[in-house]
C-alpha cells in the first residue's frame, strides 16, 4: 500500500512563498510579506505533521517518484523523494524550528529594510533544507546542499552594505565549495562504480560487500570524501572557519541556519550514508577523530569569545563536533538525537542572544552586558533553560543526547569519552560565563543612558548595518515583542522536555528516539557480513551492553558533576570574582593570546591561501593572462587592423581617374604577364 | 587582304587613346566620349577575329555592345545633365562627395 502523501508539497510550499514575496514583496505591506512567509512556512509544517501522522501506517523507506530528470544509459536520476523515520525527524526539526524562527523574525526584522528580501531568502532556504532531507538519491541531494549553501550566502551578507558581512558571506559560499568539490567526487566515484546515486540502490550494492580492513578500498574513498563535503557544510576541522563570521547575519539566521538546521546537513548526510560508512572503518575513525577535535577545539576558543553571538557560534561548532563523534563511534541514532536537541536548545539559545541584543540596542559585547536578569525577564527565563539544557543538567533536553553520546564514545575508545567529558565541562564552563556576564551583575553598557534622552537612538554603539533595526523608537533595556517571546517560550519548552523522548534504559527510560530510528541505523546489520568493522554497532543492536546499567549510572554522573563543575567555575570567575580572570588570562600568557585570536587558523589559512592564491591571481592570471595574453591578443588584434587599414585607405581615395588609373595598370600588368607567358 | 595584325594594332591604338583620354580628361562629356572609343577599339577587334575565323558569334558581340553602349549613353547623358543641375560643374574633380 503506498497512499499518496503529497510530499512534493513539503519543499514546495515555502518556495511558492519565497516566488510570491520575491516578486511582489516590494510593493506589498510588511503585513503582507510577513503573512505570506508565515502562511507557506507554516503550511509545510502543517504538512509534515499530516505526514507524522499517517506515519506508523506506512512500509518504510517510502518513495514518491515526481519525475525523471537524467536519463542516459543504465544510469538515472530522478526527482524522488525518500521518506523514512530519519527525514521524518529532520522534516519536523526543520519546519517545526523554522517555523517558530520565522514567527520570531517578524518581530525581529520589523524596522529592517529589506523585509521581504529576508523572508524570500528564508523560504527560500526552507525549500533547500527540504529537498535535501527528502532527496531519494544523491544529486537530489546535492541540489538541495548547494541550495542550502545559497541561501545561507544571501543571507549572512544581508546587510551587504557592510563590508564585514559581504566578506563574510563569500568566506562561507567559498570555504563550502571546498567541502562541496569532496562530495561531488565522492557522487562520481559512486556513479563509477555502482552506476547510481539513489539511495536504494547503492545502498543495495553496498550490503554485500564486507567491511574493507586494509585502510585503502573504494568505500573508505567515498567515506572520507562524503565527510569532506560534510566538514565543509557542518562546520568541522579543518573547514569550521567560516561559521564564526556567518554571526554577520541577522540573529534569525543565525538560529535557523547556522545552529539548528543547515549546519547539521553535514551529519544528516553521513548519517543517511551509514552504509557506506559502516563498511570502510577507517573512514569512520576519520569522522570520530575530526569530532572529537572539533569538539574540544572550539569549545576552548568559545571561552574566551566576547561576543555573545561568537561564544554561540563556537559553541554550534563544537556541538557538531559531538554529532560527527557520536557518527564516528557509529551511534547514528545518538547523534541524530543530539541534532535534534540541539536544534532546540541552540535555536533558544540564538534567538534569546537577538532578543538581549535587541534589548541592549544592538551591542553584542557581553562585557558591554550584565545585570538583564530583571530587565528582560522572558529572555533571562527562556535562555537559563537553554543554557542548562546545553551544560547537560538533567533532566534537559541536552542532557540525554549529549549523556548518550559520551556513553556510546566510551565503548568505543575511552579518548574519545575523556576529551568528550571535558568538552562537556568547557561547554558548561562558557556556557554558564556567557550567562552571568549577560544576566548578572551590573549593567556595564551604555544603552541606559538612551532612557533618559528617549528618542535619541542609534549612537556609535549600534551596529553599522543593523542601525536601523534597533533604533525601534524606544531608548533604554526593553524586553522584546510578543512575537518574539513567544517562539522563545514554545523552544524553551522543547528543549526541556526534547529529551525525554531519548530516556535510556539505565535511567528507567526505553530509549524511544533509538527505537524509532531503529529501522533505519540497524536495517543493514542483518544482511551484513560479519566483521569487526561493525562491531560498535552490533553491540549498540542489542536491548543493553553487558556493561549493565550500574556503569552507565555513574557515567552519567560523572558527566552530570562535569556540567556542574563548569557551573561552579563560571559562578566563581566570573560572579563571585570578576577580576580574576583577567589575572589568570595575564599568567597564562601566550597561550591565552593564541586562544583568543582563535589559535591564528584564521591568520595561517590566510597566509596559507588566500594571500598565495590572490597574488597567484593577481599576477599570472589577472596580469599574466587576461591582461597580456588575452586583452593583449584583442587589443593587438585591433590595433593591427587600424594600422593595416590605415595604410590601404589612401588607395580608396574617391578619385575616379586614380580608380581607372589602377584599373588600367592592373590590365596592362595581366596582359604583360599573358604575353610573357605565351612567348616563353 | 588585309591582316588582321592591322585591324588589331589599330584596334589597339583606339583603346589606349580611349583609355588615356579617360585618365587624363576632367571634363565628363570627354571622359564618356573617351569610354566610347574604348568600345569601338574593342568591337574593331571583334570584328577583324570574326572575318579571320568566319564565326559570326563575334558579329553579334559587337551588336551587342552598340545596344548596351546605346542605353548607356541615353542614361549616361540623363546623369550627366542632373550633375550639371545641381552641382554646376563638369569637371568631375569637383565631383567627390564620396571622398575621403
Amino acid at each position: 500500500m503506498t497512499p499518496d502523501l503529497h510530499l512534493w508539497l513539503i519543499p514546495v510550499l515555502p518556495l511558492v512563498g519565497a516566488t510570491i514575496n520575491g516578486f511582489l514583496g516590494k510593493r506589498f505591506s510588511r503585513q503582507t510579506v510577513a503573512a505570506v512567509a508565515l502562511l507557506f512556512s507554516g503550511a509545510a509544517f502543517v504538512m509534515v505533521l499530516l505526514v507524522a501522522s499517517r506515519f506508523s501506517s506506512l512500509a518504510t523507506p517510502h518513495i514518491e517518484f515526481l519525475a525523471t530528470w537524467i536519463r542516459a544509459g543504465k544510469f538515472q536520476v530522478d526527482f524522488s523523494f525518500y521518506l523514512d523515520q530519519l527525514s521524518l525527524v529532520m522534516l519536523l526539526v526543520v519546519t517545526g524550528v523554522g517555523f517558530l524562527i520565522h514567527i520570531y523574525s517578524v518581530g525581529y526584522m520589523w524596522e529592517e529594510g529589506g523585509f521581504y528580501r529576508f523572508f524570500t531568502y528564508l523560504n527560500l532556504f526552507m525549500f533547500f533544507m527540504l529537498t535535501l532531507v527528502l532527496a531519494s538519491n544523491y544529486l537530489v541531494m546535492f541540489i538541495g546542499w548547494e541550495g542550502v549553501g545559497l541561501a545561507s550566502y544571501l543571507l549572512i551578507g544581508f546587510w551587504f552594505t557592510k563590508d564585514s558581512a559581504a566578506s563574510a558571506g563569500k568566506k562561507a559560499f567559498i570555504v563550502n565549495r571546498v567541502g562541496d568539490f569532496g562530495f561531488l567526487i565522492a557522487l562520481f566515484l559512486l556513479i563509477k562504480h555502482f552506476g547510481s546515486l539513489n539511495f536504494d540502490q547503492v545502498f543495495r550494492s553496498v550490503i554485500p560487500m564486507g567491511p574493507e580492513t586494509g585502510g585503502a578500498g573504494l568505500l573508505t574513498a567515498v567515506g572520507l570524501l562524503l565527510m569532506v563535503g560534510a566538514a565543509g557544510k557542518s562546520a568541522q576541522i579543518p573547514l569550521y572557519v567560516w561559521l564564526p563570521d556567518a554571526m554577520e547575519g541577522p540573529t534569525p539566521v543565525s538560529a535557523l541556519i547556522h545552529a539548528a538546521t543547515m549546519v547539521t546537513a553535514g551529519v544528516y548526510m553521513v548519517s543517511r550514508s551509514h552504509v557506506i560508512f559502516e563498511r570502510a572503518p577507517m573512514a569512520l575513525t576519520v569522522v570520530a577523530i575530526i569530532g572529537t577535535l572539533t569538539a574540544l577545539f572550539a569549545a576552548t576558543i568559545g571561552i574566551t569569545q566576547t561576543d555573545i553571538k561568537k561564544v554561540l557560534a563556537y559553541s554550534t561548532i563544537s556541538q557538531l563536533g559531538y554529532m560527527f563523534m557520536a557518527c564516528g563511534v557509529g551511534a547514528f541514532s545518538a547523534g541524530i538525537f543530539h541534532l535534534m536537541t540541539h536544534a532546540f536548545f541552540k535555536g533558544l539559545l540564538f534567538l534569546a542572544a537577538g532578543s538581549v541584543i535587541h534589548a541592549v540596542s544592538g551591542e553584542q559585547d557581553m562585557r558591554q552586558m550584565g545585570g538583564l536578569r530583571t530587565k528582560i525577564p522572558w529572555t533571562f527565563w527562556t535562555m537559563t533553560i537553554a543554557t542548562f539544557a546545553i551544560a547537560g543538567i538533567p533532566p534537559l533536553a541536552g542532557f540525554f543526547s549529549k549523556d548518550e553520546i559520551l556513553w556510546r564514545a566510551y565503548q568505543a575508545s575511552w579518548v574519545y569519552w575523556l576529551i568528550g567529558l571535558f568538552t562537556a565541562f568547557l561547554t558548561a564552563f562558557y556556557m554558564f560565563r556567557l550567562w552571568f556576564m549577560t544576566f548578572f551583575g551590573k549593567y556595564r553598557g551604555t544603552a541606559e543612558a538612551h532612557e533618559e534622552s528617549a528618542g535619541d537612538l542609534a549612537r556609535g554603539d549600534t551596529r553599522p548595518g543593523a542601525s536601523a533595526s534597533h533604533g525601534h523608537g524606544h531608548g533604554g533595556i526593553h524586553e522584546s515583542p510578543r512575537l518574539m517571546v513567544i517562539p522563545l517560550v514554545v523552544l524553551a519548552f522543547l528543549s526541556l522536555t526534547g529529551g525525554w523522548i531519548g530516556v535510556p534504559g539505565s535511567l528507567g527510560g526505553s530509549n524511544r528516539f533509538d527505537r524509532f530510528l531503529g529501522p533505519v541505523f540497524h536495517s543493514t546489520i542483518a544482511a551484513g557480513v560479519e566483521g569487526h568493522g561493525l562491531a560498535a554497532e552490533k553491540e549498540a543492536e542489542g536491548p543493553e551492553p553487558q556493561t549493565g546499567h550500574g556503569t552507565e549510572l555513574i557515567f552519567t554522573g560523572i558527566s552530570v558533576l562535569a556540567g556542574l563543575l563548569g557551573l561552579v567555575l563560571a559562578w566563581q570567575l566570573y560572579y563571585r570574582n570578576p577580576q580574576l580572570p583577567q589575572q589568570i588570562a595575564a599568567g597564562l600568557g601566550s597561550f591565552y593570546d593564541a586562544v583568543v585570536h582563535k589559535y591564528y587558523i584564521d591568520e595561517l589559512y590566510a597566509a596559507l591561501f588566500v594571500k598565495p592564491l590572490i597574488a597567484g591571481s593577481a599576477l599570472i592570471l589577472w596580469h599574466g593572462i587576461d591582461q597580456d595574453v588575452i586583452d593583449a591578443s584583442v587589443d593587438n588584434g585591433a590595433h593591427g587592423a587600424n594600422e593595416v587599414s590605415d595604410s590601404v585607405r589612401h588607395m580608396q581615395s574617391g578619385n575616379l581617374r586614380s580608380y581607372a588609373g589602377w584599373v588600367a595598370a592592373g590590365a596592362a600588368a595581366v596582359i604583360a604577364y599573358m604575353v610573357w607567358m605565351g612567348t616563353r | 587582304m588585309v591582316p588582321i595584325s592591322y585591324y588589331l594594332i589599330l584596334s589597339g591604338i583606339l583603346f589606349a587613346c580611349g583609355a588615356t583620354g579617360f585618365l587624363i580628361k576632367r571634363n565628363i562629356i570627354s571622359i564618356f566620349m573617351s569610354i566610347e572609343l574604348m568600345l569601338n577599339g574593342v568591337n574593331l577587334s571583334f570584328v577583324a577575329f570574326a572575318a579571320q575565323w568566319h564565326a559570326l558569334s563575334g558579329q553579334i558581340f559587337v551588336f551587342f555592345v552598340m545596344v548596351v553602349a546605346a542605353a548607356e549613353a541615353a542614361v549616361g547623358l540623363a546623369i550627366i545633365i542632373s550633375v550639371y543641375r545641381t552641382r554646376e560643374t563638369l569637371n568631375v574633380d569637383q565631383v567627390d562627395l564620396l571622398k575621403l
